[in-house]
């Protein structure tokens, strides 16, 4: 991600966040379907009980309307009764199709969900390190958590809701057309003004909305990123400068937030008012005709209840528009992250491996993380079974680029790697790597327990594996002086173990998954040199019949090597055992003098 | 409830806009319920065949009524809610604040995204509280009494039937919130257990990849997930009733008034406008009703929420500065003394350091080596301050380093921890990371010298405004050494602790960074822990800790004479090389 890009990355925000979204987009939703066919049957139920539902609603202003034109202005008491009888009975069965309405349909969103977010996250497992180099873990989880769950709002609520909202609309329309359609027009004049604000709110609240939700993710990929680095800004005193840039960071999400206030202070009022100017105007009209006697008292009663549900759904259309939007926008999210093909596929058509006994061919190997800035060149080299290989170097040389190689976190630019004298690109990926163990130069532990953390959570490891692996690296020593020993918890990212601890563990863990391969970066650099040769004796024996591969900086971990690979800026330099290149007198010789000299005492 | 008086001074702060939202309130809620007296007004006009023009004027009131009414609304969400979110900003930089002051031993033992959800999910609720629920708490309280005032004036009976039902919607409401708000407590910790673990994962993907533990991982994540919609479901169940009951509860007064309003009107004690005008009312009263219960719930949860974030601040601050603290003492000079320090992680657990004493005169070279685990790290710690001792004090300059102001301390020590943390910014905004002044291009090449990055610095594209990844990520192992290296030099520190710090580098690079260092500290302390007696042979003094006290202490020499464990790890790394060289 060299350069590219980036230069505003106080709060690593990306363009992603930007995303707006329209409320609608067709693809997008044909796409968002798709995951709904599984559930059909309740999408039916729930267009049927959403039809029912609908209907009921505006029948009971109808029913009202009847009440008081027919039994209450001609003083039928016992028909007063009887309606409103019917009237609670169909209030009753509405509430209860109601209920099992909210119950389907909220439980076909969490299904899908539930779908989509396992299938997000095995997508993200498969991706290639080089998505992860480029991109904020901040942000990959934002995916999987919170985009996918503002997508469960789409689909329980939003989707639902509005078909419900429609078919609201559609009814009240049919019943005040069929009571008296002249009033109907005169009380829905108001709506193509109604329409019009709406539209306008919409425009306005999506780009107050896109501000809101930018300076949100800054707000907290700022907080993740410095409370990870809290200590750095304790020890170098950089409490009031953080204070200061946070205060920025903090002041534009409150400016964002109350610049989208004002939309939503003038909008719901407006509505409120065109609905009074509904009602106003059914006085108006409707009176003439009350006194002219063309209508009744019984259906100005009706109308006016009929106004204020209509503008209901309405109101809440444009509320569930903010849910839409953010879901559209979300779901576009999670979409370009299922469709990022940053993978490397394993072949159609795997060789498999039988037996396999671990010789490892380099052959002209070029290989760049970025464009064309090789930082392999043409390296060729090869390991036979049972072979030892170090790889020497200066810093920044190329040696972990190697490892990342072989083990295919990344594929080479030019030339190619052979196992077992197939290329790596023609066995799959699993087959690989389970046949080799990386210590890798970063370590990392899990939260859990120091058991689990060696294991991996691999329930076929049996304790006795664990405490023969941790005792192999010398890490025994210091758990079994715990008080919980193997079940002791390990914080995030072992916070509370001491760095050589660490380093042990993850040791432990690469010698237990018994590989054909052993891959040792910087293993034992945080170490000491007693414990490291304890190690050393006790891989000595494993390694017996097995291929390793190690770097080290620390030149007396290497000279039993079977060959010695000096690697400068990339490029192999010098190749040989240890005694070879003394003798050669090279780079290797020089560097082996500067660790031993004056060191020697007799 | 008492919690939420805490928040008393972030209302004092905005009392003008607070007062004057609380009269558009009452402006607003008057004039609204006007409305339904109007019509009710209109129909019994309409009902005594009244005339057209009177008729007219009355459409034209309640148009009006609704107008101002509107507008005050709109003039409450402006003052309101507006000072929720300012009140919101000032939760968040005090709760930033406070987190700044907190201790190292806090941040270790507490996961990124826990402090996360108290900083998003529980400064929302709050903010919840200050804002829509004071608002419609306040709404709702003048509208009740209004309204129930002027439905009594018109009918008292009929009031008191029609309104029975809805003291029990609020007492539904508010129950079912209450147990929605449990499960919904339970949902919230699954929720956070797969943010957490996707957080890991993502994070050790390196680790899944290697050891194709991928299938695990999904599986894992897949039950978490189940169990989430599982708990989503439970709640859901009781979350279903609500709408229902709404309905039930407030079509009940409605079929009430029909009723008994009806024969109210079929007896003459009740005009048709009195229904409209009550019809009305209930549908006013409604929402307020509902509100009733949820805002009791909202600020169950402000409370909740407050209750966390308490426990934060109220967490230790452990390191900080006292009365005795002398804030004359701008400078210091350098000597560093440790006079009987014990210390422990924690009571129950083992001393780590025990009466450890040493003296490190001004401008001279410590090193420390030790085994892994014996208390290296945990000792350099001690002098800036990230642990306080047990027991035992440490000095500089003769005082009691917690004498000396926190950042006088801090800014005179450059340490370099054993972790590297870098932030995802250019590589010269890392190194300049502890200086004023932003441009100072002489110290950046100053310093990026000194720790030999220019030459890597060199060859990338971008040279000083390389923006590195997450945590250095696209940096080697050395180069983020060496970037650390250089930020600590660049503060110009009195104090260098280089903690195991070429751990990643090559020997030949080291041995040229110690060179260039050597000329740096002259008149500089320095610690420095390593595992190499090749890093360590030339320092001033070296000790050597095990089992949390001074082993062995001298100079290279003087510990090779000495035949003790120095000797031995000594005797270790040249042993390999006997063993080659005979072999
Ligand atoms: N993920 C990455 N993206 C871009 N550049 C990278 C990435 N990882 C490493 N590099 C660059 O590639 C070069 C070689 O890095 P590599 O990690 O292979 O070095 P190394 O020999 O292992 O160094 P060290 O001894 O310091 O660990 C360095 O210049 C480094 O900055
Ligand atoms: N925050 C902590 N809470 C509890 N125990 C801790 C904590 N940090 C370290 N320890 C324990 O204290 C002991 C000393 O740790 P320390 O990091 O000082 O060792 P070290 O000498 O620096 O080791 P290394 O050579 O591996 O860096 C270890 O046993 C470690 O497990
Ligand atoms: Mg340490």
């Amino acid at each position: 991600m060299r350069g590219s890009g980036g230069k505003h990355s106080v709060g690593g925000q990306s363009q992603d966040d930007e995303i707006l979204g329209k409320a609608y987009d067709s693809k997008l939703m044909k796409r968002l379907l798709s995951f709904v066919k599984p559930y059909k049957k309740y999408v039916v139920i729930a267009i049927f009980m959403n039809v029912v539902v609908a209907a009921l609603g505006p029948l009971r202003p109808y029913l009202t309307k009847i009440a008081i034109d027919d039994y209450i202005v001609n003083k039928n008491y016992d028909g007063l009764v009887t309606i409103s009888a019917i009237l609670f009975g169909t209030l009753i069965f509405q509430a209860v199709v109601q209920y099992f309405l909210t119950y389907y349909t909220q439980l076909m969103g969490q299904n899908i969900i539930y779908d989509l977010r396992v299938k997000l996250f095995a997508h993200v497992q498969k991706l290639a390190l080089k998505y992860f180099d480029k991109t904020p873990i901040g942000r990959i989880v934002t995916r999987v958590t919170n985009d996918v769950e503002s997508l469960n709002e789409l689909f329980s609520s939003g989707i639902v809701m509005i078909f419900s909202d429609v078919f609201i609309i559609i009814w009240i329309l049919i019943f005040m057309f069929l009571m008296e359609w002249q009033l109907t027009l005169v009380s829905l004049s108001v709506l193509p003004l109604l329409i019009y604000a709406t539209f306008l709110f919409r425009k306005k609240v999506r780009e107050s909305y896109r501000d809101v939700r930018f300076q949100l993710a800054r707000l907290n990929s700022y907080m993740q990123e410095h409370i990870g680095g809290m200590s750095i800004i304790q020890l170098f005193s950089k409490e009031k400068k953080e204070n200061k840039n946070f205060a920025e960071i903090n002041d534009a999400h409150k400016v964002a937030n109350i610049n989208s206030i004002f939309y939503y202070a003038i909008f719901f009022p407006i509505v409120e008012i065109l609905s009074s100017g509904a009602i106003a105007l059914i006085i108006w009209y409707g009176g003439g005709d009350v006194i002219n006697g063309t209508m009744t008292i019984g259906v100005l009663f009706a109308f006016i209840q009929y106004t204020e549900m209509f503008f209901r759904p309405i109101r809440d259309l444009s509320e569930k528009y903010n849910i839409m939007q953010t879901a559209m926008a979300s779901s576009e999210r999670v979409f370009k992250l299922l469709d990022n093909d940053t993978i490397i596929e394993n072949p159609t058509t795997p060789i498999t491996i039988n037996n396999f006994k671990g010789n490892v061919d380099f052959k002209n190997v070029w290989f760049a993380y970025n464009n064309d800035d090789y930082v392999l060149k043409d390296i060729s080299f090869s390991v036979n079974t049972g072979e030892t290989v170090a790889i020497v170097g200066a810093t920044g040389a190329g040696k972990s680029s190697i490892i990342n190689l072989l083990n295919r976190f990344y594929d080479v630019n030019k030339g190619s790697i052979r196992v077992d004298g197939v290329d790596l690109r023609k066995i799959s990926k699993e087959d690989l790597r389970n046949q080799i163990s990386i210590v890798l130069q970063d370590i990392f532990l899990f939260s859990g327990t120091i058991a689990s953390n060696i294991s991996l959570g691999d329930s076929s490891i049996t304790e006795e594996q664990i405490v023969k692996a941790a005792k192999t690296v010398g890490a025994d020593n210091f758990i079994s002086k715990l008080p919980p020993k193997y079940s002791a918890e390990v914080k995030e990212k072992g916070a509370t173990l001491s760095v050589g601890q660490k380093q042990l563990i993850s040791f432990a863990r690469a010698l237990i998954f018994n590989p054909q391969i052993l891959i040792l970066d910087e293993a034992t650099s945080s170490v000491d040199t007693e414990t490291e040769m304890l190690i050393q004796k006790a891989i000595e024996k494993l390694l017996k019949g097995r291929t390793s591969i190690v770097i080290a900086h620390r030149l007396s971990t290497i000279q039993n090597s079977n060959k010695i690979i000096v690697l400068h800026k990339g490029e192999i330099k010098e190749v040989g055992t240890h005694q070879q290149l003394l003798n050669k007198r090279g780079i290797y010789y020089k560097l082996y003098q500067l660790q031993y000299k004056e060191q020697e005492v007799k | 409830m008492k919690r939420l008086f805490t928040l008393n001074k972030y209302f004092r702060r905005n009392k003008g806009r607070l007062s004057l939202g609380i009269l558009f309130i009452l402006i607003s809620d008057f004039t609204q319920v006007f409305i339904p007296l109007v019509l009710k007004d209109s129909i019994d006009a309409l009902h005594a065949n009244a005339n057209k023009d009177l008729i007219i004027r009355y459409a034209i009131i309640i148009f009006a009524l609704a107008v101002v009414s509107g507008f005050f609304r709109y003039m409450i969400r402006q003052t309101i809610i507006v000072v929720s979110r300012k009140i919101e900003f000032d939760l968040r930089q005090d709760f930033w604040t406070h987190l700044l002051k907190l201790s190292h031993r806090y941040f270790q033992n507490t996961s990124t995204g826990d402090i996360m959800a108290h900083a998003t999910n529980d400064i929302a609720a709050v903010r919840m509280y200050v804002g829509p629920a004071v608002m419609y708490s306040i709404d709702t309280t003048i509208k009740f009494l209004i309204v129930i005032t002027i439905m009594l004036s018109i009918n008292a009976t009929l009031t008191a039937t029609i309104l029975l039902p809805l003291p029990i919607l609020s007492f539904f409401v508010y129950k079912l919130s209450k147990k929605i708000h449990k499960k919904f407590t339970l949902i919230q910790e699954k929720f956070s257990d797969i943010t957490t673990m996707a957080q890991e994962n993502f994070s050790g993907i390196r680790i899944i990849k290697s050891y194709v533990r991928e299938a695990f991982e999904i599986e894992t994540f897949a039950k978490e997930s189940s169990e989430y919609r599982k708990r989503n479901m439970d709640k859901i169940k009781i979350q279903a009733l609500f709408m229902p009951l709404l309905f039930l509860i407030t079509g009940t007064s409605i079929i009430l008034l029909i009723l008994v309003g009806g024969n109210m009107v079929i007896n003459n004690q009740l005009t048709l406008g009195d229904i409209a005008a009550f019809l009305f009312f209930l549908g006013m009263l409604i929402w307020p009703t509902i509100a009733f219960g949820w805002v009791a719930n909202i600020i169950q949860q402000a409370d909740a929420s407050l209750k966390r974030l308490q426990k934060i601040y109220d967490e230790e601050i452990e390191i900080k500065e006292s009365k005795e603290t002398d804030n004359s003492i701008k400078e210091i000079d350098g000597t560093i003394k440790f006079e009987n320090v014990s210390f422990k992680y924690g009571d129950e657990l083992p001393e780590v350091l025990s009466k450890v004493n040493i003296e490190i005169p001004k401008g001279s070279t410590l090193a420390i080596v030790g085994h892994t685990g014996v208390g290296k790290t945990s000792l350099v710690n001690l002098i800036s301050r990230l642990f306080d001792t047990t027991s035992g004090n440490v000095l500089i300059d003769g005082k009691n380093i917690k004498l000396i102001p926190l950042d006088v301390l801090r800014k005179n020590i450059g340490m370099v921890p054993q972790e590297t943390f870098l932030f995802s910014e250019t590589l010269e905004k890392n190194i300049l990371y502890g200086v004023e002044n932003l441009d100072d291009k002489l110290l950046l090449n100053r310093v990026a010298e000194i720790s030999q990055l220019n030459k890597d610095v060199s060859q990338f594209a971008d040279k000083y405004n390389t923006v590195l990844g997450e945590r250095g990520i696209t940096l080697s192992g050395g180069q983020k050494q060496r970037t650390s290296l250089a930020r600590a030099l660049a503060i110009n520190p009195k104090i260098l602790i280089l903690d195991d710090s070429f751990s990643a580098v090559d020997t030949k690079t080291e041995e040229e960074i110690l060179i260039n260092l050597k000329e740096f500290m002259k008149d500089r302390t320095s610690i420095i822990i390593s595992h190499r007696i090749s890093t360590v042979k030339d320092a001033d003094n070296i000790i050597v800790l095990d089992n949390g006290v001074i082993a062995e202490q001298g100079k290279h020499n003087e510990l090779l004479e000495l035949g003790g464990i120095y000797y031995d790890i000594h005797y270790k790394q040249l042993l390999e090389e006997e063993l080659q060289r005979e072999g």
